[in-house]
């Protein structure tokens, strides 16, 4: 069944061309058709080559084919330099796929992230990721001027204005606005936990329509932060998407817990990694388990899955989780392949 | 200092009283400040505001003061100068991501909002800091506001 067959969702259009306009959207992209359809969507993490070959982003993006609903483009993750997030949506979108923009605050100031945003939706992206950004330090070049002239809720009002407002921050107005899904990222397990589902408000206020959420391996995190987003009134006015991902082996599991900053992995996670014979095959069914889980929560729409250096597990996962029930997302070339299976 | 900086969000309650009470007294000085001239003053200004701030928050002169809203602890000393914080990279224990030593300036801005009279007010977005102000007294410039506010006269 391909996804054209389904009532409610959008007839795709041919190679990168954008849906046509609809009332109370705010994109012309799939991603947010299929959210506001009802519909569980599944995105998934891109990672940017380093390499100025384009098939290097292709490659990367075909291993999710028939699985993800958007791929986030990341944008100089873990503040280690990359292929540019702006350039790899460019790819992208070229030839039909749905990515989302990420936007770190770190390295440019507001003038290069507006025209950013102006120019990634010239060139049809339709979601945009809001985020801080990490530290310099953590990365390749701790050495570097860590720029912060926005933070992230700064960055969401700023594109929503000029997405509703049609204006720069200075006030000065944009002929054609730039269409967009804007998203931000929260974390559940990161202290102050009590603040957190406040400080989501304050993203929905500051413009965030969807929410791509940190790493959940503890899912009573996630659970308490849902409940009280609820009672805050939070979930019908925003999407959420935890992320998730495979562990490696309960070495990989412990060096995150010990080195990465927001990530909290129960031992029990760790244990169960420990005893396993084949730890890598343990952390994908815990990832599918988690998955699973999540769906159950009430108010959740989708899973954002972040599959660093398993990137080829993300269809299996996807798949053995049966989140999508059967729905098979639209990939270029999809068409082709449906009409002579 | 960080220390006093801990101590001023521990005692966010007295000193959001004492400066509730002490803004309408910078506000009544407006007739003063016109007769001294705004910009004679602000040197002299700056320099009282800095060393007071300076030494009770570590505060950064960004000319566009939130500790009314932050639980009186100045976010621009968060390494990523965030002004909506917190991030999502506080430690566990609460403390920063890229300076283990010291705790997550939006984790004390969140203890300090408790005890302020105002506890809603970490809710306020706050935008972007406005690079031209930074270094100018955000006192003098919250009596200019005032009293522009009233007459209708230009702020800035």
């Amino acid at each position: 069944m391909t996804s054209s067959q389904e009532p409610n969702l959008p007839q795709e259009p041919n190679l990168g061309l954008p849906l046509p306009e609809k009332k109370g959207h705010s994109s012309l992209g799939r991603l947010e058709r299929l959210l506001r359809a009802g519909k569980f969507a599944v995105t998934a993490e891109l990672a940017p080559p380093d390499s100025a070959l384009p098939e290097d982003v292709f490659e990367r993006a075909r291993m999710f084919d028939g699985y993800v609903d958007g791929m986030n483009a990341t944008d100089g993750s873990g503040a280690n330099c990359h292929m540019s997030s702006v350039a790899m949506c460019a790819l992208l979108t070229a030839i039909g796929y749905s990515p989302v923009l990420q936007i770190s605050c770190r390295d440019k100031n507001r003038i290069a992230i507006q025209g950013d945003v102006l120019g990634a939706a010239a060139m049809g992206v339709a979601n945009i990721l809001c985020l801080s950004g990490d530290g310099v330090q953590v990365g390749d070049h701790p050495e570097a001027k860590p720029v912060f002239d926005l933070d992230s809720m700064s960055l969401l009002e700023t594109i929503r204005t000029m997405r509703d407002e049609s204006r720069f921050l200075s006030g000065r107005p944009i002929t054609s606005p730039p269409q967009v899904f804007i998203g931000a990222a929260e974390n559940p397990s990161a202290p102050p936990v009590e603040f957190r589902p406040q400080r989501l408000a304050k993203k929905i206020a500051a413009g965030a329509q969807f929410i791509q959420t940190q790493y959940i391996f503890d899912i009573e995190h996630l659970r308490r932060f849902m409940a009280r987003a609820g009672d805050l009134g939070l979930l019908e006015k925003v999407f959420v998407l935890p992320g998730v991902g495979p562990l490696a082996s309960a070495r990989t599991a412990l060096w995150i817990r010990n080195n990465v900053p927001g990530i909290h992995i129960p031992d029990a996670i760790i244990k169960r990694l420990e005893g396993a014979q084949q730890p890598r095959l343990e952390g994908r069914k815990i990832c599918i388990e988690l998955i699973q889980q999540i769906r159950e929560i009430e108010g959740v729409s989708g899973v954002h899955i972040m599959a660093y250096r398993q990137e080829d597990a993300v269809g299996e996962i996807v798949q053995q989780s049966g989140v999508l029930d059967g729905r098979v997302p639209w990939y270029p070339g999809c068409e082709v392949k449906s009409s002579t299976a | 200092m960080y220390r006093v900086r801990q101590w001023s969000v521990t005692h966010a309650r007295k000193l959001d009283f004492l400066y509730r009470a002490f803004e309408p007294v910078l506000i009544k000085l407006h007739p003063l400040f016109k007769w001294v001239g705004y910009s004679r003053i602000e040197k002299p200004m700056r320099f009282v505001e800095h060393a007071i701030k300076g030494f009770m928050f570590d505060c950064q002169m960004c000319g566009k003061c939130a500790l009314s809203a932050t639980g009186m602890s100045c976010p621009m000393n968060c390494p990523k100068s965030i002004r909506n914080g917190p991030c999502g990279g506080v430690r566990l224990d609460g403390t920063c991501e890229v300076k283990p030593e010291m705790r997550c300036v939006w984790v004390e801005a969140w203890r300090g909002s408790q005890q302020m009279r105002d506890p809603a007010a970490i809710q306020q977005v706050q935008i972007p800091v406005n690079n031209l102000l930074k270094g100018s007294s955000s006192w003098l410039r919250v009596v200019r506001h005032e009293h522009a506010a009233h007459s209708g006269e230009a702020a800035e």
